[in-house]
């Protein structure tokens, strides 16, 4: 079936009305376009179906639709996470998506008119099993860490997982959150502005455990046949996160925004998203998640807030955070 | 008037350059419409700045000194070599540096393997002094090279003077060393200080925790997550303030020195025998081993990565360079035709001195969406995004390139000036049989700067993406986002041996073509 989609795609491209294809301007993060992304994956197979020109437009997402307003070139954001979304929805661009939402899969409720989750995952703590012999069995356990063992995270004030990190510590401690980054404090090997340079420090062998997401495991499993690295699952639960794509209200391609958001929930496109995102599928039971994903240790537990309840928490753990840690 | 014109290229330069710098800033709180306080924790960044910074620019300069010194009075097998690629950590990319100092000064580095196996307590690399050790490490190199620089403009008849006179190396150095030391270090304090003062990411990893947290820190969070253009140029103003303070002090208390004019040859300087000779072995062995080290980590991590190496990245490589080259064009003709017209003391001069540092000072990230916000209602931001680029590029290393500059041409006019107007050498002429040839090496060392800065550029021009190919910082950033590491390091290696490469390769086009 692939191939014929392939073979569907070769020949609409040599068709020569093609300068003549209306465009679709789609907005993405910067990892999102590279050939390490889901980006080609995504263009070359909407642009099998939809008769147009998928273009991307990376860089930053939110600053970027806020400094442009209603000037934006965007037909359809994809990639605004759920932390950021009461943000996004302030701003009045996005248009409801008007899909039926029936075939998601996630582990949490989504009742929202305008974003379309098509990915998720969550936080996690990652470790080396030949490295950490005993490895926190509890979120509690990492209050008592042995001296020698050092975590890497990142920065909630700069990153989106540093942030979500935050949330989580605030949504397993409530008041105790402070009490709880006292006691982390003497384990944190340092902070970083983002993921990759916390995960850089881990893979290089210089932090212990690293803040990264549940889905990582399956990067160093799938890619690099390494079944060492681990993700330390604990039972007070994890922190949900998932990346969306809204419509904007004024695109001047409104029906193929339509087929965009649509085709966003086809398992065709569910179904290239673990290994192009290393993230799992919005909504594909997990029996047809691709070869080896379902044996991918997962929480039971999965601790979610809303896009209210994060914004409004925001500024206040963030502040709790740095003044536990700038000692 | 020849001389008129070049005054007027001069002003030119430095009206374009205080507009760029400071248009977007204003455009910036005009957008969002008001001076709001400062943040929780913005003070205790402010003081964490200052201080870092302060630190990091006295111990490079005072290293820098010795180092220098024991360079220029010796001669051994490599020195040029030495030379050039201690001048390399200037130019690694941030992430690249961190994880060289971390193989030698981290956890399991190599710092601490030979601690341990002498019994001795563990090096943690991890807090304030590891940020300054950071700076240290990536500014030194300037500093000496400034510092070489300056010896080598000492015209060799000086020395010659001063020995036919009896001279010990300490008359030597009270007399002929010192007062170019109080001519070239206030500059070159107050280059660093201000690197340092915009640091961010090296600040916050080494640094250990939001305690290190840096004012550059909090321009970020304010402009790509809180979205609170208020504060974020409430904070760019804050740091503008700081480098103008620090480049009022340092310029006032810079000395001109006046050697006079020489015959131009290259100063053999001589070296004093004894104990001082094995100091200055050991301060060369010292220095080396300090930036060579972490140099030799960041090649040997990204060696393996270098097979995998995707295609894209020597189409990404490519457009860097070609972008590098017309930034540096753009860089070397602006802060050459401000030095000459600074030099010549006009009026303003001393304004356009002070222009000149302003982009130091700036946010790159507070640059970035102010342009954006003044180019939106004329075009689509996008299509302005290489013309912006070279442009922010130019502006942001023409300081470095205007410093260099600067000394030599003024002594260049004090000992060349009169000759050269007697002799009604004017125009492209002076440029050709005076300017150039004297100022070659500057302009050569500059060139090679702006060059290796401009490839490692990123972020700036985030917000004028579109669908824009990717330059190779992009390509190391998107292979480590996506888990890549090897091959991040691969291409981080590739993007600091092609850099090196062209930076060494512009310094000594200006050596060879150097009158002395």
């Amino acid at each position: 079936m692939k191939t014929s989609i392939l073979a569907a795609g070769v020949s609409l491209m040599a068709l020569p009305a093609m300068a003549e294809q209306p465009v679709l301007t789609v907005y993405a993060g910067d990892y999102f376009t590279s050939e390490w992304g889901p980006g080609p994956a995504i263009e070359k197979g909407f642009e099998a179906i939809c008769a147009c020109d998928l273009q991307f437009s990376t860089g930053d997402l939110l600053p970027r639709l806020l400094l442009e307003g209603e000037r934006t070139e965007a037909d359809v954001v994809i990639g605004l996470t759920t932390d950021v979304l009461a943000r996004a929805r302030a701003t009045g661009l996005f248009a409801p998506h008007g899909q039926d939402l029936a075939a998601l899969t996630l582990p949490v409720a989504w009742p929202d008119e305008t974003f379309i989750p098509f990915n998720w995952g969550h936080t996690a703590f990652i470790y080396d099993e030949t490295r950490m012999a005993a490895p926190p069995a509890s979120f509690d356990d990492m209050r008592n860490l042995p001296d020698d063992m050092k975590v890497v995270i990142q920065d909630p004030r700069t990153s989106i997982s540093g942030l979500a990190l935050v949330l989580w510590v605030k949504s397993v401690y409530g008041d105790q959150a402070g009490a709880f980054w006292a006691d982390l404090a003497p384990h944190i090997l340092t902070v970083t502005k983002d993921w990759s340079e916390s995960y850089g420090l881990f893979t290089d062998g210089e932090a212990d455990m690293v803040l990264s997401y549940t889905t990582s495991p399956a990067y160093h499993m799938f890619a690099e046949n390494d079944l060492t690295k681990k993700a330390a699952i604990f039972p007070e639960g994890h922190y949900f996160m998932a990346e969306t794509v809204g419509k904007i209200a004024g695109t001047d391609q409104p029906a193929l925004a339509d087929q965009f958001m649509g085709w966003v929930l086809s398992a065709e496109f569910q179904t290239m998203i673990p290994a192009a995102n290393w993230s799992l599928p919005s909504a594909l039971p997990k029996d047809q998640w691709p070869e080896g994903w379902a044996a991918l240790p997962l929480p039971e537990k999965v601790l979610f807030l809303t896009e209210d309840e994060a914004e409004a928490q925001r500024e206040a753990v963030i502040e709790e955070w740095r003044a536990a840690l700038a000692q | 008037m020849a001389r008129g014109a070049g005054a007027m290229i001069g002003i030119g330069v430095a009206a374009c350059v205080a507009a760029l710098t400071l248009l977007p800033l204003g455009a910036v709180f005009l957008r969002a419409g008001g001076w709001p306080g400062f943040g929780p924790g913005d003070w205790e960044a402010v003081v964490f700045t200052v201080q870092q910074a302060l630190l990091s620019a006295a111990l490079s300069c005072g290293l820098a000194v010795p180092v220098a010194r024991a360079l220029v009075r010796r001669r051994f097998w490599g020195r040029g070599l030495l030379i050039a690629l201690m001048g390399a950590p200037f130019i690694l990319p941030v992430i690249v540096a961190v994880l060289g100092l971390v193989a030698v000064f981290g956890r399991s580095g190599v710092l601490n393997d030979l601690l341990a196996a002498l019994g001795l307590p563990a090096f943690s690399l991890y807090g304030a002094h590891g940020v300054v050790l950071a700076h240290v490490f990536l500014n030194l190199p300037l500093a000496v090279r400034m510092l070489v620089q300056g010896w080598q403009a000492i015209p060799a008849e000086r020395f010659r003077l001063a020995q036919s006179l009896g001279f010990g190396p300490r008359e030597m150095f009270w007399h002929i060393e010192r007062p170019m030391l109080m001519a070239i270090v206030p500059g070159a304090l107050v280059v660093i200080f201000v690197i340092c003062l915009t640091s961010f990411a090296v600040a916050l990893t080494l640094g250990g925790g939001p305690g290190a947290t840096t004012v550059e820190l909090a321009i970020y969070q304010a402009v790509k997550f809180d979205f609170d253009l208020g504060r974020a140029g409430v904070l760019a103003a804050v740091q503008f303030g700081l480098c103008l303070l620090a480049a009022g002090l340092g310029w006032r208390w810079a000395t001109p020195s006046a050697f006079g004019a020489g015959m131009g040859r290259l100063a053999m300087i001589p070296g004093p025998g004894g104990w001082r000779c094995w100091g200055d072995m050991l301060v060369i062995g010292l220095a080396a081993a300090f930036l060579l080290v972490p140099l030799g980590a960041v090649v040997m991590r990204g060696m393996p990565g270098l097979l995998l190496l995707p295609e894209t990245v020597w189409a990404a490589l490519g457009r860097s360079v070609s972008v590098a080259l017309m930034s540096t064009l753009v860089t070397v003709a602006a802060a050459l035709a401000l030095a000459l017209t600074v030099a010549a003391r006009g009026r303003g001069a001393a304004v356009m001195d002070l222009v000149a540092v302003l982009p130091l000072a700036t946010s790159g990230l507070v640059l970035g969406v102010g342009l954006f916000l003044l180019v939106q209602p004329l075009m689509i931001p996008s299509r302005a995004a290489l013309p912006v680029t070279i442009l922010v590029n130019a502006v942001l290393t023409l300081p470095f390139v205007y410093r260099l500059l600067l000394p030599q041409a003024v002594a260049m006019l004090a000992d060349y000036g009169r000759l050269a107007e007697s002799l009604g050498l004017r125009g492209w002429a002076r440029l050709r049989w005076l300017v150039l040839p004297r100022l070659a090496r500057p302009l050569g060392f500059g060139a090679g700067i702006s060059m290796a800065f401009s490839m490692g550029d990123l972020g700036v021009i985030a917000l004028f993406a579109g669908d824009r190919e990717a330059t190779l910082p992009l390509v190391v950033q998107r292979l480590m986002g996506a888990y890549r590491m090897d091959q991040a390091m691969g291409a981080a290696l590739v993007l600091v041996l092609v850099s090196f490469a062209l930076f060494w390769a512009f310094d000594a086009l200006g050596r060879r073509h150097a009158a002395s």
